[in-house]
């Protein structure tokens, strides 16, 4: 009886996820009537402006990864070794981008960071670029941050960071050598799972008027028959290297010692 | 005698409106073991703390060999310091924790490899530089703790109950080996402890320690045996306490359950007064030596293997004590009568 209901879960399941895809898939391939090819991919992989917005996406998550990593990092583990009364605060502000639409933030930061106003960070190109960079590391905050918090509960940073304070280190040596080594992986995952985000990020690109590979899968999808499904197969493929990514790091790590306490 | 190396001036501390250390004095002597032995809860890991730095005394002064370093930062100090949790940096191997002091200070890497060969040779693990603390036992991960605490030669160790998370046996050899290598190094050690026997085995001094207080310092000789306090004597080994009251004062005579023992000496007390005498077990035994006596009946038996653990009753008072197993000796019978034997010596008159 559970077995069958098990097996009717998975039929459900392939039949709204797993079909299309694979719907989609099939597509993809049959650009040449009668017979499967890879047509549609090879005229993505030409196509000019795909490398120009790929890259371009590529670029801004890597600068969205430093800052989101050097701005939660330093903070998740401030939070848990100084201020612990803190962290539902903490938390609660790094879960707001899920809960408020990423159409609100843009209209938000267009209208606060317009060429009008005290920082006209849209009145440049590169200003532009610095607050879609802001913007992708808030839509990866919740990411971000309990990546690296999961992280720091599994080290005890305190006694950690006493250690290393009683033979002489400095809170750069501190956080350079002993803490951030420690949250590598999870900072790692946090990492993937921006970029994931980064690269299918259509919103705030789109409304910020940059060439991002968000739009641009948009842009082909209205225009094109067979290369928007070649488009999606390949956007899957990059967030499921990434997923792998984050299982293989997380596996060849040295685990950690067992817990005290 | 020598100048104290670390002292400890009227400390207090307090968080919030809970003062958890009150006035706190203490010089040690250069070389020095001291513990600091207590309950949980009776501030001897805050004193701890705020000899390494990690806390600020809300009062009073620490001075180490003779500088001021009550407002300095933990790691300007040149203090070691062993945690109960070992603390070992895990993303780096056991030859790298041990060289992260010496990497901090700047030291050439030929300085290091050869410090960090000598700290394992001094912890008996000579072969485990290229491990990572998780492939290391317990004991293993204490004693690369304590080499990289001692590799950069600080001029004090300290050692916040390093014991406490290894199984028994293991804490015991340990114990013995951070002795050794303390002796040896002769550098001046504060180690916290709440275990009385770690505390009585290795130190030179103890500090009892009970609500924020030192209750008694002194050898753990003298604290075992002439516990200044009623907290010192209670929590410093196991005794029977015996409430009697005062028949003659001058010759220390009190009365307990109707029989009366003379201690000669003066009790200080009004006559009536009621007094508690403190005895410790091995001071008592069924018809053993000892210028005292009190008769009761065998309340209890327990037959521990090499030791017999006798309970007495005295009127409402009783009085425990072992006897080693002998194959042609049978242990008492329970509700037999019983004269326990004991010297006037032994007995501690307690204060308040």
């Amino acid at each position: 009886m559970t077995r069958a209901f098990a097996w009717a879960g998975f039929l459900i399941g392939s039949m709204i996820f797993i079909l299309p895809l694979l719907g989609m898939t099939e597509f993809s391939l049959s650009m040449r009537r009668g017979e499967y090819s890879f047509d549609a991919y090879a005229s993505v992989l030409a196509d000019p402006q795909f490398r120009a917005t790929f890259t371009y996406s590529v670029v801004m998550a890597l600068f969205t990864i430093v800052f989101g990593v050097l701005l939660v990092v330093p903070t998740a583990y401030w939070v848990r070794l100084r201020m612990p009364g803190l962290r539902p605060v903490v938390e609660f502000i790094t879960l707001m981008p899920l809960v408020i639409p990423a159409i609100v933030i843009v209209f938000g930061y267009i209208r606060l960071y317009n060429t009008s106003s005290w920082l006209p960070l849209t009145g440049s190109d590169l200003g532009t670029k610095v607050l879609l960079m802001c913007g992708y590391t808030c839509l990866a905050l919740p990411y971000m941050y309990r990546a690296v918090d999961t992280g720091l509960r599994a080290i005890d940073i305190g006694t950690l960071t006493e250690a290393a304070q009683s033979l002489g280190a400095g809170w750069t040596t501190i956080f350079g050598r002993v803490i951030l080594p420690n949250v590598f992986v999870s900072v790692l995952s946090g990492a993937f799972l921006t970029f994931a985000i980064v690269i299918g990020e259509f919103t705030l690109a789109a409304l910020l008027n940059q060439p991002a590979f968000g739009p641009y899968l948009q842009l082909v999808g209205a225009n094109k028959a067979y290369e928007p499904s070649a488009l999606a197969v390949i956007s899957f493929g990059i967030t499921w290297l990434c997923m792998g990514l984050i299982q293989i790091v997380a596996r060849l790590a040295p685990k950690p010692p067992a817990q005290l306490h | 005698m020598a100048e104290p190396f670390l002292n400890i001036e009227h400390v207090r501390k307090s968080f919030g409106s809970t003062t958890v250390v009150q006035d706190f004095n203490l010089a040690v002597e250069p070389g020095e073991f001291v513990s600091f032995l207590g309950p949980s809860g009776c501030g001897k890991t805050t004193v701890l703390r705020m000899v390494a730095g990690f806390e600020e005394p809300s009062a009073g002064k620490i001075v180490i060999g003779g500088k001021d370093v009550t407002h300095l930062k933990p790691n300007q100090r040149n203090i070691g310091m062993v945690f109960q949790a070992y603390a070992l940096f895990p993303n780096m191997t056991v030859g790298q924790n041990i060289g992260f002091g010496l990497r901090v200070a700047g030291r050439s890497r030929a300085e290091m490899d050869k410090r960090v060969k000598e700290m394992l040779a001094l912890i008996r693990l000579p072969d485990l530089a290229d491990r990572y603390p998780y492939q290391l036992s317990g004991g293993q991960q204490q004693r690369v703790a304590l080499a990289r605490a001692l590799a950069p030669a600080p001029k004090l160790l300290l050692l916040d109950e390093p014991l406490s998370a290894l199984d028994a046996k293991v804490r015991v050899s340990l114990r013995d080996e951070i002795r050794q290598i303390q002796k040896d190094l002769g550098i001046t050690t504060v180690f916290v402890t709440h275990d009385q026997e770690e505390a009585l085995s290795i130190s030179d001094r103890i500090v009892v320690m009970y609500g924020g207080k030192a209750e008694q310092v002194g050898a753990p000789f003298e604290i075992y045996n002439r516990p200044a306090t009623r907290f010192v004597a209670s929590f410093v080994g196991t005794l029977n306490m015996l409430n009697g009251k005062v028949v003659d004062p001058k010759a220390g005579t009190v009365e307990i359950d109707g029989q009366k023992i003379t201690l000669g000496r003066d009790l200080g007390k009004p006559v009536g007064a009621a007094v508690t005498l403190a005895l410790r077990p091995e001071a008592a035994a069924i018809g053993g030596p000892g210028d005292l006596s009190l008769k009761g009946t065998v309340a209890d038996v327990s037959f521990l293997g090499s030791v017999i653990r006798v309970r007495a009753a005295v009127g409402a008072s009783r009085i425990s004590f072992d006897r080693f197993n002998s194959p042609t000796t049978p242990p008492p019978v329970v509700g037999e009568p019983c004269d326990i034997k004991f010297s006037a010596g032994d007995v501690l008159v307690l204060g308040d």
